[in-house]
């Protein structure tokens, strides 16, 4: 009786359409924390070449000096400006992680969407393809590859992680395709004579965003850390400045037995405060797409009667108005 | 049976398709990178040392592709891997035959120690979510977006010094021979505590997430209520009823994330010094030394196939479909 009560007084003030709230991912507070600090990156990424108090790779008096008001960061073993290397280094890491992250996407979306929706032989051969590339240690076989480039440009980096890193998307996409496929609405286009282009794109891909911008997410933070790491170990050339040629000098200048802490934490918090944040925004959209992932809230409640109850998933909470018997 | 054999197949062709790779991937390589090392050693390579160059570098100009690539598996089957650079004239083969148990041991134990915990923190995670246990959260995805090696920096600069009890580098004392006696154990364990923790701390957040994950998704399903209708404990719920049923994708999970997990502990080597194929290849890199992490790429290739077959034999175990007949 009360159930039936309150749904008559939920629906009566709906009189105004509802409207379409546009942004209502950003209302998630993980994703919008996300967001925030990936634009402050952002920003960095565009002006911090132009902000830096110093040049990055000019040397300076004061040798491994720690913090000052003159270096924020303090100084390395030729005197250099930790500061003004770590904001110089935001645009290259920035840049290697989103465009490798464009191109892994890009590749895994033809793959995996293809193999799914034709399906056949055509499935069989992509499926081992992808399989292939996920079994194959990913780190390795991009350190190889690298090595054997002379002097890589940021481009030609962030092209060889994406080449690489495509695989566990596209079978991502592919095992949702593959549900999708057989959908009502599917099925009606083809029915209405739709050209295939025109369901993948019109039909399939717009019920797909979700699983692509996870992946495309995940990818970023990969080709992110792997950029870092071929840095890190002498691979890619030292002339530019990215976080990983930061710490790779801190290693070789024996940063750590010099004290000089100040060398090698900001890069590393960089680090992971950018992958934090890509992190939060991949929460943000796994919750978006499946509510039940979010955090519950406070579970333990004191019922009228005194007692304690855990709530469950799955159970729907009851009020009892009459007295116990 | 027939799943069993599906996969092995798969394998096989994965490790056709790697070993193709590395015998391209020099052979791509504009200008010859391989012919300024070669005319270095030039005094010192023996000539059957050079003709094994040609063959794995592609610098042989006589034979055709497919001649050279007959040739690179008859070398490889003899386990001819060439000979090193840096530790010349060690062949390759011998070095990652030394380095590769200090690999295996190290990231082996903490992988299966980091999935494991992690699965029974996820489990705990999912369950009681809501809980004090949310905080894992946002503390662990912090400390998987930290890349390994960093980590390993700060743990040597914090928890190593004269003083301390963990060394802050090497695999063993400098003074001992390597040897099954109660010398060299003991020491070799206290050289490897750092390391480990150091992967297990950056690699269990994954497994804690997709676990927990796992575990909010099965938990509404219509079984887990029905057990829970039956008057089942909450333990036995939890336990024979949702976990038991979540732990089958984070399985299969855990065979295909191994290629990248295994490529982040290749670096907490490197920082630590620490005497396995990770090192290795480190030193490769710094001179050079194309043989050595050609090898080095191939043996890491392979131990991972292997140890997704591994994976594979429990997903066979645990998940009775896998089992059925035709």
């Amino acid at each position: 009786m009360t159930a039936s009560a309150v749904t008559m007084e939920q629906v009566a003030p709906v009189a105004a359409p509802a409207k379409r709230q546009r942004f209502r991912f950003v209302a998630n507070k993980k994703a919008a924390a996300g967001l925030l600090i990936l634009a402050i990156y952002g920003i960095l990424a565009v002006i911090g070449p132009w902000i830096t108090p110093y040049d990055p790779g000019a040397r300076g008096d004061d040798l491994v000096q720690p913090p000052s008001a003159e270096h924020w960061m303090g100084t390395t073993h030729l005197g250099q400006d930790v500061f003004s290397q770590l904001l110089e280094g935001t645009r290259s890491v920035m840049f290697v992680g989103f465009f490798a992250g464009i191109v892994a996407t890009v590749l895994s979306v033809i793959i995996g969407v293809t193999a799914g929706y034709v399906g056949g032989k055509t499935d069989e051969v992509l499926s081992a393809l992808s399989n292939v590339f996920l079994v194959i240690p990913a780190l390795p076989l991009i350190i190889i590859i690298t090595s054997t480039l002379d002097n890589a440009e940021d481009w030609l980096i962030a092209l060889v992680i994406g080449l690489t890193s495509w695989s566990w998307n596209a079978r991502v996409l592919r095992a949702q395709t593959l549900s999708l496929r057989r959908r009502d609405f599917v099925e009606a286009a083809r029915a209405t004579g739709e050209r295939t282009w025109r369901v993948i794109t019109f039909e399939l891909l717009p019920n797909l965003t979700a699983v692509i911008a996870s992946g495309f997410v995940g990818t970023v933070i990969f080709a992110v850390l792997s950029e870092i790491t071929l840095a890190f170990i002498g691979v890619t050339s030292a002339t530019t400045w990215n976080w990983g040629t930061i710490l790779f000098w801190a290693q070789g200048q024996q940063a750590l037995a010099q004290n000089a802490w100040w060398w090698f934490v900001p890069a590393g918090l960089a680090i992971a405060v950018l992958g934090t944040a890509l992190a939060l925004v991949n929460f943000g959209i796994d919750e978006f797409v499946s509510p039940r992932l979010r955090s519950a809230g406070k579970t333990k409640i004191k019922t009228n009667t005194g007692r304690t109850v855990r709530m469950r998933i799955g159970f729907t909470p009851v009020i009892r108005k009459e007295p116990l018997p | 049976m027939k799943y069993f054999l599906q996969r092995v197949s798969f394998y096989l062709f994965t490790a056709w398709a790697a070993i193709t790779l590395n015998f391209l991937i020099p052979r791509m390589i504009p200008g010859d990178p391989v012919q300024a090392l070669v005319t270095k050693y030039q005094g010192q390579l023996s000539s059957q040392a050079i003709d094994s160059l040609y063959v794995l570098f592609g610098l042989n100009k006589d034979a055709n592709l497919w001649e050279e690539y007959v040739s690179y598996w008859k070398q490889l089957l003899t386990g001819d891997l060439g000979l090193s650079f840096t530790f010349f004239p060690t062949p390759v083969s011998e070095i990652i035959s030394s380095s590769l148990p200090w690999t295996l041991l190290l990231v082996g134990i903490t992988t299966v120690i980091s999935f494991l915990l992690g699965t029974g923190l996820g489990v705990l995670a999912g369950w009681r979510r809501g809980s004090w246990t949310d905080g894992l959260l946002p503390v662990t995805t912090f400390l998987s977006s930290v890349p390994y090696f960093w980590l390993g920096i700060i743990a040597i600069y914090l928890l190593t010094g004269p003083d301390s009890f963990f060394p802050s580098s090497g695999g063993f004392d400098a003074g001992l021979v390597p040897a099954f006696d109660q010398y060299f154990i003991p020491s070799a364990i206290q050289h490897s505590l750092l390391p480990a923790l150091t992967i297990l701390i950056s690699s269990v957040s994954g497994w804690i997430l997709s676990m927990r994950n796992m575990m909010v998704t099965v938990s509404s399903e219509d079984y887990i209520t029905v057990a829970h209708a039956k008057g089942l404990s909450d333990r036995r719920v939890a336990m024979s009823y949702a976990a038991r049923n979540a732990l089958l994708p984070n399985v299969s999970g855990f065979a295909l994330s191994l290629g990248f997990i295994v490529g982040g502990t290749l670096l907490v080597e490197i920082v630590f010094s620490y005497p396995g194929v990770g090192f290795q290849l480190f030193q490769a890199l710094g001179a050079s030394d194309y043989p050595l992490m050609q090898g080095i790429f191939l043996i890491i290739t392979i131990s991972v196939l292997v140890a997704n077959l591994l994976a594979d034999i429990a997903y066979l175990l645990l998940d009775p479909r896998t089992r059925k007949e035709g």
